[in-house]
């Protein structure tokens, strides 16, 4: 397999059919293959979320990762684009979907989709990943240490946000959890609710406990930063993603 | 993790912000969450803002919990410390 991409802004059609930008990195090979949406972090459509990308066009796959924030600040630098998503009362659960939906309608439009069309995020991102894999025809999910999947946010939030355990049911997409021992927010106890959520109704799931890591470990420029288990997460999505993604 | 909580504010004030230029602040944004260049997990965030102006116009700071109150107790000292017939 050859490691030339190509990377680069497009748009794609989002929630109420708005045209959303959104970066999209591709192999340059031919040939069938499966697609990735990335659903980016609170704190944005940045570049260290565009290495992600870029990272599972370098694995194989078509990518696309939606600005979830280009309504609130078209063209504005992320940081930005994120304080000013945040200051509007954030990524509404509904828009969310119809975003990823669209960057997963774009990716199976390209001539060298398989069909198949995974999704994965981080942090907020993590649930977000979670809420689409229960609205959308997706193929695989990965939740990446999302806090509010389960679990109730405490009272007085002024961004209303719900956990997700009511859409569980509808879950139509193999999930695989990567969480940190020493993160609250999913916590511990969080991760086992959801566990035993998505056992007793049948789901088909996969999830990985790292000791000697909290939230976000998967971020290489935040001290958060946990190289074995950030090293293992990535091995563990390669290779759920080839398991469900692969031609 | 993203704590999604945050509070709005009015404001009336000037700030220097990009290109150090200064510009009217007119909206307070603040929240206790990740932040983008601070070394911590999690950091209290303030931006300070004029909308009209787009998302651009903009002071941000990110301070760790521990002296965002002592920027609370410096501020609330500094304003005390003036005649109370000023700060009306």
């Amino acid at each position: 397999m050859s490691d030339s991409l190509t990377a680069e802004t497009t748009k794609t059609t989002g929630y109420n059919g708005d045209e959303v930008e959104t970066y999209v990195s591709r192999p340059a090979e031919d040939g069938k293959r499966g697609g990735v949406v990335v659903i980016h972090h609170m704190p944005g459509y940045d570049r260290s979320s565009k290495e992600i990308v870029r990272r599972f066009a370098e694995l194989g796959y078509d990518v696309a990762m939606p600005n979830l924030y280009w309504r609130d600040a078209p063209g504005a630098a992320p940081d930005d684009a994120a304080a000013a998503g945040r200051a509007n009362g954030g990524v509404p659960d509904e828009r969310l979907v119809g975003d990823v939906g669209g960057a997963a309608a774009w990716l199976r439009a390209l001539p060298t989709s398989n069909g198949k069309v995974g999704v994965i995020g981080y942090c907020s991102g993590g649930r977000q990943s979670v809420l689409a894999a229960c609205n959308l025809d997706l193929q695989a999910a990965v939740d990446c240490y999302g806090a509010f999947v389960v679990g109730t946010p405490p009272e007085g939030f002024p961004i209303k946000i719900t956990n997700l355990i009511d859409q569980l049911p509808n879950l139509r997409a193999p999930l695989l959890g990567l969480f940190g021992n020493e993160d609250q927010h999913p916590s511990p106890e969080q991760v086992n609710e959801l566990e035993e959520i998505l056992k007793s109704d049948g789901k088909t799931y996969e999830f990985h406990r790292f000791d000697d890591a909290g939230h976000a470990f998967f971020s290489v420029d935040r001290p958060a930063y946990r190289v074995a288990a950030a090293n293992e997460g990535w091995e563990l999505i390669e290779a759920f993603f080839n398991k469900y993604l692969g031609a | 993790m993203c704590t999604y909580a945050t509070m709005n504010t009015d404001l009336d004030g000037s700030a220097k912000g990009p290109e150090s230029r200064w510009f009217h602040v007119s909206h307070g944004t603040v929240y206790f969450d990740h932040p983008v260049h601070a070394m911590a997990e999690h950091t209290l965030n303030i931006d300070f803002t004029d909308p009209t102006k787009g998302p651009g116009a903009r002071v941000a700071v990110e301070l760790t919990a521990g002296s965002a109150r002592e920027l609370v107790a410096a501020i609330e000292a500094a304003l005390a410390s003036a005649p109370a017939e000023m700060t009306v």
